[in-house]
């Protein structure tokens, strides 16, 4: 039977020599967490089912540092590796292939350009291609023909694409924007609640269920895990296929063996 | 020698750095280097992608990779790159290499697609390639087609995603995995391991 993924994100900031990880709190504010290839390897040992690398400061001269920390991570650690920020073109996703990586995740370049979704998946394949999405909620009064509404706990909302890493919106409708990129090619979604993100208040399960119902390719929950019983609850009443979180690791307030056992005894299948 | 086909078919800095930790001898070979499959003990053909896009990148290889396998060498064929092994494929339109009989069919609907992540094995029979391997291991799958061998006989383990597919096959020396073992951590180089063994 197909296991539930846990997957530890890895937020770096490639512009210090040798790349590091960091922990954004709300897209904003930055903490330290450690060296990216220790923590892989680290994240290994403890049973984790995929990494994801995320460069938080993407710019053209810390491609090469990218390029470093997935190898070295790759020669070490024989599972999934992801890498997401700074994928603007298709010769960045080749890099990233080159490097050792096995999946890129675009999101600012996707939305600016679409195509590149069906360039990637066409030129690597659709298990390749990740798409992040970073929705908010927006709540409404009325019906809106454009939008496709939510009825949330909290009210009425559609859900709103983020892009450059949380800082501007697009006007994108996210649950549109889920469907249209798997008709392009998509293989993955990544999908980041900007509401819950650095909160630690648990996942926005009614965004998650949402975007399950309209896609049939695997979505990776994310965005607000602070305690195991949140992951256990993403898994339980949504159809996420994996669930990616970083601080409750990096700062080793929980291990991935001592969630993966949580869920175990709740009935969650797990590796 | 155990050579490693690097026909631009997915990730080989894993597959050579897989094997690696358990072998000290592993090989890419190119076309440029093609002659020296004569003297490999065993062969990888890693893989990544579409159907028609891996049985024409391979044609090249094809009459080397022919004979390799009339000469009994083992030759382990991963993902897609165990998919063209069948007679066809529905999600191409190339002959496959049909060294296996059957075919290769589309995931069913009731599933999401692809089959990403981690699934445990069901065996259905002995191979030297999965010693030491039991129902409980995961293995790391991405696909969206599967494998239907016609004789069962062919199929050395199953997996469960909508249907009880073909996950590892075996016919004389030819091995074909559909999950990736250098993606699998320690299983998979346990069964990159069981390999090197069988090519001794």
């Amino acid at each position: 039977m197909l296991a539930k993924r846990i997957i530890p994100c890895l937020d770096c900031d490639f512009g210090v020599p040798g790349g590091r990880v960091v922990k954004g709190i709300e897209f904003k504010q930055i903490r330290y967490a450690g060296i990216p290839w220790d923590l892989a390897a680290e994240y290994d040992e403890q049973g984790a089912d995929e990494l994801v690398f995320l460069d938080i400061t993407a710019s053209h001269e810390r491609r090469e540092t990218m390029a470093h920390v997935i190898e070295k991570t790759a020669s070490n650690v024989f599972m999934p590796l992801t890498v997401g920020g700074g994928i603007h073109r298709l010769e960045d996703a080749r890099r990233a292939f080159n490097a050792g990586a096995d999946k890129v995740s675009v999101n600012t370049a996707a939305l600016k350009n679409s195509k590149l979704v069906n360039d990637i998946a066409r030129r690597f394949g659709s298990q390749a291609c990740m798409v992040a999405i970073d929705a908010k909620r927006r709540y409404v009064r009325s019906e809106d023909a454009a939008r496709e509404i939510i009825e949330t706990k909290e009210g009425k909302c559609w859900f709103e694409c983020s892009f450059y890493g949380g800082r501007k919106f697009t006007g994108v409708d996210a649950l549109k924007w889920a469907i249209e990129v798997e008709e392009r090619g998509a293989g993955e979604i990544m999908l980041t609640s900007m509401d819950r993100d650095g909160t630690k208040d648990g996942f926005d399960l009614e965004l998650t269920s949402a975007i399950c119902d309209r896609v049939n390719i695997p979505v990776i929950a994310s965005g607000g895990c602070g305690l195991p019983e949140h992951i256990k609850d993403v898994f339980k009443f949504t159809d996420a296929s994996a669930a990616l979180a970083a601080s409750i690791f990096h700062y080793k307030e929980y291990t991935i063996r001592e969630v993966k056992q949580y869920l175990k005894a709740n009935g969650i299948h797990v590796r | 020698m155990i050579a490693i086909i690097d026909y631009g078919m997915g990730n080989l800095f894993s597959i050579y750095n897989g094997l690696k930790r358990v072998y000290d001898r592993p090989m890419l070979i190119t076309v440029d280097n093609i002659t020296d499959i004569a003297s490999a003990e065993g062969v990888i053909v890693p893989g990544v992608g579409a159907f028609d896009d891996c049985i024409r990148n391979l044609k090249p290889f094809s009459e080397a990779l022919i004979e390799v396998v009339g000469s009994d060498v083992p030759v382990l064929w991963i993902c897609i790159g165990m998919q063209i092994l069948f007679d066809a494929s529905e999600e191409g339109n190339e002959k496959g290499w049909g060294l296996i009989p059957g075919d290769v069919v589309r995931l069913p609907a009731n599933v999401r697609v692809p089959h990403m992540g981690w699934n445990n094995l069901h065996l259905q029979r002995h191979s030297e390639l999965l010693d030491g391997i039991t129902d409980a291991d995961y293995f790391y799958f991405v696909h969206s087609y599967y494998c239907v061998p016609s004789d069962d006989d062919n199929t050395v383990a199953t997996v469960e995603y909508g249907v009880e597919l073909a996950a590892v096959v075996s016919k004389d020396n030819v091995y074909g995995v559909q999950f990736h073992p250098e993606k699998s951590s320690k299983k998979g180089l346990h069964v990159l391991s069981n390999f090197v063994g069988v090519c001794k």
